[in-house]
């Protein structure tokens, strides 16, 4: 069984040294001339305004709680697609009832205007509730 | 011969001869097809046509200056172009190019190729936040959310084929497909699962993470010399990946067109050599597609992306699996 894996393992230590490679590679046959206009944050050419790592929109926190939701509603399908015709109708239909839930739970997020980046367009839905 | 020794070949000669080429002559098709659409010339100066306008891409890079801006975080700076080439070339390993010719055969290939995609993202969204560039750091954010909200009606779609193979092996569900190819079992998934594809690519219509007009070159704005072209490359070689898995998933892999109905039996070695062509040619036609979409379509907005992938193809895919289960449950 596990040996199958040994094949994979060989795999990932090619692919990191040729990633790494590549990166150390080019570090030693480029040339290194730094000065403080080339190490700079781009910006088109003005001077950078503040830092980069400041907050951002909210949106993308919600787009992460609805993934794993989702995510791990796809990993319990899984293994139920495999054997789903030898489990009985018992099993069959309690599988239907927990995508039925989640899918009312996407519908419901889709009303609330989750998914609507646009500002003016979500607020206007949201406050006809 | 022992399988492991057999395996280890297979790897290196897919590796080195076929996965690194093939992005190469993705990067010169990409330019060629493009000045065709356009109706340009395109690189033709480097060789004949122009064929050797990668590897001339590529040692121009490796020439170049390695910057690390001095506000970047020095490790993840570092680190973060090694990701996506990395996963992309460990993806290969359960994708077979005939019955008997691939690294190895596990008995969960498609959560190994679920979880070994989701991993890219990492090298994206890393880039954009270790660059300390605003450029950079929405272009992450957005390939983060752009990329898992992809996933899912992606995994739905797959679970839909799992239901006709009955297996999780990626050998399996190639061979369910001998009669008839999942596309016309299965179309609203096929469609379904291409489209995601495109979009876990960072391919356009789905590019906004790097979308050049507003965000210069999103994640990889701050990115110099092979650094940049360890991008680059992970690029095209996801392009042949998605090419790969859209033939093995949905196309049928290595089988022709309902061979179970009409391919005389042929001896092994034969039936290889058949398979590994057919599976190629396969290729082929989907990294053309790919290309042929980018010069075609134009870019969504964000807004319009997130709603067409929770929206529209998320509860479509869910509704198709739910359809077909039923059906498929019945008789």
């Amino acid at each position: 069984m596990l040996e199958q894996y040994i094949p994979i393992l060989l795999l990932i230590c090619l692919a990191i040294i040729l990633a790494v490679s590549f990166i150390v590679l080019s570090h030693v046959l480029g040339p290194n001339r730094p000065n403080s206009n080339k190490l700079g944050a781009y910006e088109s050419g003005m001077d950078p305004i503040g830092q980069a790592r400041d907050r951002y929109s909210v949106s993308f926190y919600i787009i992460a709680m609805e993934f794993i939701v989702f995510d791990l509603e796809v990993v319990f399908i899984y293994p139920w697609a495999v054997r789903y015709q030898e489990f009985g109708a018992g099993t069959f239909w309690s599988m239907m009832l927990f995508i039925g839930i989640l899918f009312l739970g996407l519908l419901y997020t889709l009303r609330k205007g989750t998914f609507d980046w646009d500002l003016v367009h979500s607020r206007a839905k949201k406050s006809s509730y | 011969m022992d399988p492991l020794l057999f395996s280890t070949l297979v790897m290196f000669a897919v590796v080195l001869l076929f996965l690194l080429p093939s992005a190469a002559v993705a990067v010169y098709a990409e330019r060629r097809v493009s000045a065709f659409i356009q109706n340009r010339y395109g690189p033709n100066r480097v060789g004949p046509l122009g064929l050797f306008q990668p590897f001339a891409d590529v040692i121009k890079l490796f020439l170049k200056e390695d910057i690390i801006p001095t506000h970047a975080n020095r490790v993840l700076y570092t680190l973060a172009p090694m990701i996506p080439v990395t996963t992309a070339v460990i993806t290969v390993a359960v994708i077979p190019f005939s019955e008997h010719v691939y690294i190895t055969d596990i008995n969960v290939g498609i959560l190994f190729l679920l979880a070994v995609a989701s991993l890219s993202v990492y090298g994206v969204t890393l880039a954009g936040w270790a660059s300390n560039s605003k450029y950079s750091l929405l272009g992450g954010l957005r390939a983060a959310a752009q990329m898992i909200s992809y996933e899912l009606p992606m995994g739905v779609a797959l679970a839909s084929v799992i239901l006709f193979a009955s297996s999780l092996s990626v050998v399996e569900i190639v061979n369910s497909q001998e009669m008839w190819w999942n596309v016309f079992r299965n179309p609203l998934a096929f469609i379904i699962f291409t489209i995601a594809v495109f979009a876990e690519a960072n391919r356009s219509p789905f590019d906004l993470v790097e979308a050049e007009q507003e965000l210069v070159g999103g994640f990889h704005t701050e990115y110099s010399s092979m650094k940049f072209g360890t991008f680059f490359l992970a690029e095209y070689m996801h392009i042949v990946i998605g090419s790969m898995l859209i033939t093995t998933f949905f196309f049928g892999g290595y089988h022709l067109p309902f061979a179970g109905y009409w391919l005389p039996e042929m001896g092994p070695l034969a039936k290889s050599i058949l398979d590994i062509h057919v599976f190629l040619a396969k290729v082929v036609f989907w990294a053309f597609v790919f290309i042929w979409v980018r010069w075609t379509l134009p870019r969504f907005k964000f807004n319009q992306l997130m709603r067409l992938g929770w929206a529209r193809m998320l509860p479509l895919a869910i509704l198709n699996f739910v359809v077909l289960a039923i059906i498929l449950y019945h008789i």
